[in-house]
């Protein structure tokens, strides 16, 4: 059941540098609880009480969870996950 | 008007007297730089380093100016690229908003596509490497270490927040992201005769939703960021400062983007704390239409 999730650059200091990582779930909240227990510290980055925070988008295979099931969003083996900020960075 | 690129600049300087009833008896303003003509506060650097750069002949009609640019800078670019005939390509991350690249795209800019994974230093990479490998058929501009960028802060922001708020300023505060707003309005306001503490709100987290900023300990720092400048760098979270762009817009009338939302929310808190007395001046760095389209709309990106 290896997830392929996708890691950006801002939450790389909590994977060991590392741009993918191999993750289970059957779906993505499962996927989320396993990525915290290998990599202490990111499930907060991501969601709150709510749910996915607002300006952290999550694509399984390519599609915004929000438009999927949300953390319920199915997964199965060979699938890949990308968290992706909401924005880009670098104004101001 | 001559030209567009005489309309940049002596933007309004708005009282924010809602939000001022959770600080009583300090004041906040709020410096719209949204009436500049491509949008945002980014038209002053964008011109002046093209302006600086056709002086002094690093710019010429057979070179194309490239920077990296996550939007606004680019807007800014592309209007004046338009405006005084030079041609504009910009690099930027893919996941930033179809607007944007719409927007750019209107005025004839040619656009390259960096890593969404990567955020604004994967389009810094990229463009370095392009200007590496072709170094004749660019300019590259360079906003996070171009002198240009925080002179034309220097020259326009500070001295104009000096003439609309007067001797009665105790604090500038506002976000930082290439670090030009911030380093050349406090180089002027640090020139007054009596002292003005000058702020710099940064994301509280790597991974944030105020777009355009950049938290600094876990990004390239910009060449012309020199934090010796500044009195105190104070962190703002997302949520906080995207609560405050709905307050803006509710109950002061002023829709602005999600930065201005966190600048208001870090001079609030500046202002809160000096209490009675208190003179806080912040920047309103773009208008919140500009986001629209990414938050509520779109439901796709393409990778």
């Amino acid at each position: 059941m290896a997830i392929t999730v996708r890691i950006p650059t801002p939450l790389r200091t909590l994977t060991g540098g590392q741009d993918e990582v191999q993750i289970e779930g059957a779906d993505v909240g499962a996927l989320i609880e396993n990525l915290e227990k290998a990599h202490p510290g990111i499930k907060d980055r991501l969601v709150d009480e709510k749910g996915v925070r607002r300006f952290v988008n999550i694509y399984a295979n390519d599609e915004d969870i929000r438009f999927l099931d949300n953390l319920k969003t199915a997964l199965k083996d060979g699938d890949s996950v990308s968290i992706v900020p909401a924005i880009a960075g670098g104004r101001a | 008007m001559e030209s567009v690129a005489d309309l940049v600049g002596n933007t309004p300087l708005v009282r924010l007297r809602a939000i001022e009833r959770d600080c009583p008896g300090a004041e906040l303003y709020l410096k719209l730089e949204y009436t500049n003509p491509g949008g945002s506060v980014k038209d002053r650097p964008a011109l002046r380093m093209i302006q600086d750069a056709i002086r002094d002949g690093r710019l010429t009609h057979d070179k194309t100016l490239i920077d990296a640019t996550s939007g606004n800078t680019g807007v800014a670019y592309s209007l004046f690229g338009a405006a005084l005939g030079h041609r504009v390509a910009l690099v930027m991350p893919e996941n930033v908003s179809e607007a944007r690249k719409n927007i750019t795209r209107a005025f004839g800019t040619e656009l390259i596509f960096s890593s969404p994974m990567e955020g604004s230093d994967g389009a810094i990479n990229l463009v370095r490497k392009l200007v590496a490998e072709h170094p004749e058929r660019y300019f590259y501009s360079d906003q996070y270490s171009n002198p240009s960028n925080p002179l034309a802060h220097y020259d326009g922001t500070g001295r104009e927040i000096l003439a609309q708020v007067g001797d009665r300023i105790t604090h500038f505060a506002t976000g930082v992201g290439t670090t030009g707003t911030i380093m050349g309005t406090s180089r002027r306001l640090k020139e007054h005769l009596r002292p003005i503490e000058c702020v710099a709100l940064e994301p509280a987290e790597a991974l944030h939703g105020l777009e355009g900023l950049k938290h600094m300990g876990s990004s390239i720092v910009p060449a012309i960021y020199d934090p010796t400048t500044l009195d105190r760098v104070v962190p703002v979270g997302t949520d906080e400062g995207w609560d405050m762009a709905d307050r803006l817009a509710a109950e002061e009338g002023l829709h602005v983007g999600h930065s201005t939302g966190g600048n208001v929310a870090g001079a609030l808190r500046i202002a809160k704390e000096a209490g009675k007395g208190a003179c806080v001046v912040t920047i309103a760095c773009d208008r919140g239409d500009r986001y629209f389209a990414p938050m509520r709309w779109e439901q796709h990106y393409e990778w």
